[in-house]
């Protein structure tokens, strides 16, 4: 194991799967000489050089067609959308290209790629650099769809988002690239598709994405500290595909659901999961499923008001309380 | 044979002018008769026609090599009847049969057949350009020899991934051809009412530093020998070209068109004196071309048409299990466990 930061496990993830296949090349823009705004591909350009890291200009449309064409044809490309805001200018593609070819050709179309951006607030950037769009992208048949929350999850889910045949979009959070945790060390590679119980509890279960991970934490042990009430938190870490048994399995333990989510509220992955546990687990909760969100507003740029925008370890705590109580 | 070295355009032999000849009127036919089956009512949803604009397709695709790969609009029956792919299998698709391309799945506006070097036929204006560029891309990356050709219509010129698909292919110096088709129309405007510059492809050529090429899009030979310079300006390393096609739709943007804001008279110009069949058959005639041989040549296509048009009428439907599968690599569509 090695201690690494989110944004050293980016690099790591890219450079492993770089030096083990040679399809695979990286564009985005100042990804290569500057190593990326938020200096998560820092020693790619220096390692692999200007055929494989490679400097585009802005336009998004092309970074992911031209990603998308190359996949088609033999490759395996990573493509980095610097904010995910910015992912609006290139929809196109994820919503009607790389989503479909292989569907309206009747698998003739591949198309192998990850697409890597930067999502979610905290950064005090405003409302078009801080949003939190993964359930954009869980709206669309034919992409998976990956958001992780350590070190290690970005270096074994990146890994097998590059392995994997689908079109990936890879949401990496902006405010977890300074954290730091264990990564193991030589090649590894993580499972698509895998919830995983990070903090085992009893009485409710919070099922959170990404940042909202380590919040969550927060929230059920200061909820055990206080009040002696044992929260079990699931990391989704994929939303397509969904791990559903492990959400399940959790609430059927504990039978009371909480999400928690940064995206805004409507049709949110959380409402997705609350219809889905009310439609095959009604008897066995105990009282309502509760969606912690962001509320449905833009993202406001000043600290004290982005802070009580994006669910918080505070309101995460107060909103189980008072539900639980 | 003395004949024919008195004429300037012998450069083109005899065979592959017969190979052009049959490419437009392969297309000329099966695109009249998805015209007709339209009217029988058993091409369903839409379909775009390129009656008129075949030497387009012919000259780019007889210029290929096989390797290379195609990149088509909505508009792209005839690029993908060009690159040889199954008569049965397009009119199958249009129909919506399982015998189609790809079982009617996509429909006339996706036609694929990556087999033939077909990826695609897309129908968001503008998205595929940059496909071809990543496709060049590949290509330069992993060294092989094929060249990406896209074809888009004059409308597409005033999108931004036209732009930036251009910059790009520039900038990396990549072996992909940009083929626009003028055939006057965005749809039902006329392009120069809705565009800043005359020529909406090759006005815009210095921009990215490329040549302004603009060529009679009806003259098969003119699209074949221009062809030829792009592939082997692409293949030897020395990047990009864009290429602006004039020509004429003869039909109606899409089938729900009856193409009323034309002038009057417009298109019966177009018909009577620059319709791309009408004049290689003259033209195959001034080269001495027996009377015979072109017959032979109509004959065949009409053959394989007819017989492609009974297979596809005859063809079930799609089954219904086949509506969940190739959504995802594995085969299947499941998002969740």
């Amino acid at each position: 194991m090695a201690q690494l930061t989110y944004r050293e496990a980016v690099a790591a993830g890219i450079a492993q799967e770089m030096e083990r296949d040679e399809t695979v090349a990286f564009i985005g823009e100042d990804v290569a000489r500057a190593g990326g705004v938020f200096k998560a591909t820092v020693g790619l350009f220096d390692k692999f050089g200007p055929k494989r890291v490679i400097d585009t200009p802005i336009s998004e449309q092309a970074i992911l067609g031209a990603a998308m064409g190359a996949a088609m044809t033999g490759m395996r490309p990573i493509a980095e959308i610097m904010f995910s805001d910015f992912l609006a200018v290139c929809w196109d593609f994820v919503a009607n290209e790389m989503s479909k070819s292989r569907y309206m050709s009747d698998g003739q179309l591949k198309c192998p790629l990850v697409v890597r951006t930067g999502n979610g607030g905290g950064s005090r950037f405003g409302a078009q650099h801080s949003q939190s769009i993964e359930n954009w992208a869980m709206a669309i048949p034919g992409i998976k769809v990956v958001a992780p929350s350590t070190p290690a999850d970005v270096k074994g889910l990146l890994a097998a988002s590059v392995r994997d045949e689908d079109p990936v979009i890879f949401f990496e959070h902006k405010s977890l690239y300074a954290i730091k945790g264990e990564v193991p060390e030589g090649e590894y590679v993580d499972t698509l598709g895998t919830a995983k119980v990070v903090r085992p509890g009893k009485d409710a279960t919070i099922v959170a994405l990404a940042l909202m991970v380590p919040r969550a934490v927060q929230a059920a042990d200061k909820l055990m500290t206080d009040h002696g009430i044992d929260v079990e938190v699931v990391d989704i870490r994929t939303l397509v595909p969904l791990d559903m048994k492990t959400i399940s399995n959790s609430v059927v333990k504990t039978g009371r659901l909480f999400t928690v989510e940064e995206n805004p509220r409507l049709c949110g992955w959380g409402a997705e999961i609350v219809s889905i546990v009310v439609d095959e687990l009604f008897w066995d909760l105990d009282g309502p499923a509760v969606r912690i969100t962001t509320p449905h507003i833009p993202l406001p740029a000043a600290d004290n008001l982005e802070d009580i925008t994006i669910p918080s370890v505070d309101r995460i705590y107060s909103k189980i309380l008072e539900v639980l109580r | 044979m003395a004949k024919k070295k008195t004429l300037k355009n012998d450069d083109i032999d005899e065979k592959k002018r017969l190979e052009l000849y049959n490419s437009q009127y392969l297309i000329r036919f099966a695109e009249q008769r998805a015209y007709d089956l339209f009217l029988e009512n058993l091409v369903k949803g839409t379909s775009h026609l390129s009656l008129g604009q075949e030497a387009i397709a012919a000259g780019f695709a007889t210029a290929m090599q096989k390797n290379d790969k195609s990149f088509c609009t909505y508009r792209g029956h005839a690029h993908t009847l060009a690159r040889g792919a199954s008569v049965v299998g397009v009119l199958g698709e249009l129909m919506q049969r399982d015998c189609g391309l790809m079982r009617g799945k996509g429909g006339s506006m996706h036609l694929t057949d990556t087999s033939k070097g077909v990826m695609g036929s897309y129908a968001i204006i503008g998205a595929h350009l940059p496909m071809a560029v990543g496709s060049a891309w590949r290509a330069q990356y992993m060294g092989h020899d094929d060249v990406a050709t896209v074809f888009f219509g004059d409308g597409t010129t005033n999108i931004g991934a036209f732009h930036e698909a251009l910059n790009y292919a520039v900038v990396y110096k990549l072996p992909v051809i940009f083929v626009c088709e003028n055939n006057n129309y965005m749809e039902y405007t006329p392009i120069e009412s809705i565009t800043a510059v005359k020529n909406p492809a090759a006005d815009r050529a210095s921009a990215y530093g490329l040549d302004s090429i603009i060529i009679d899009g009806n003259d098969a030979d003119e699209v074949y020998r221009t062809a030829q310079m792009a592939y082997s300006k692409a293949r030897s390393g020395d990047g990009p070209s864009l290429i602006e096609c004039k020509t004429y739709r003869q039909s109606g943007h899409s089938r729900a068109d009856p193409g009323a804001y034309r002038p009057n008279g417009e298109l019966d110009h177009w018909k009577k004196n620059n319709d791309p069949i009408t004049r290689y058959r003259s033209r195959l005639i001034e080269f001495g071309v027996k009377q015979k041989t072109i017959d032979g040549i109509e004959a065949s296509v009409k053959k394989v048409v007819d017989e492609a048009t009974e297979e596809a009428k005859n063809s079930p439907v799609p089954p219904e299990e086949i509506l969940t599968t190739n959504v995802y690599a594995n085969g299947g569509w499941a998002w969740r466990n």
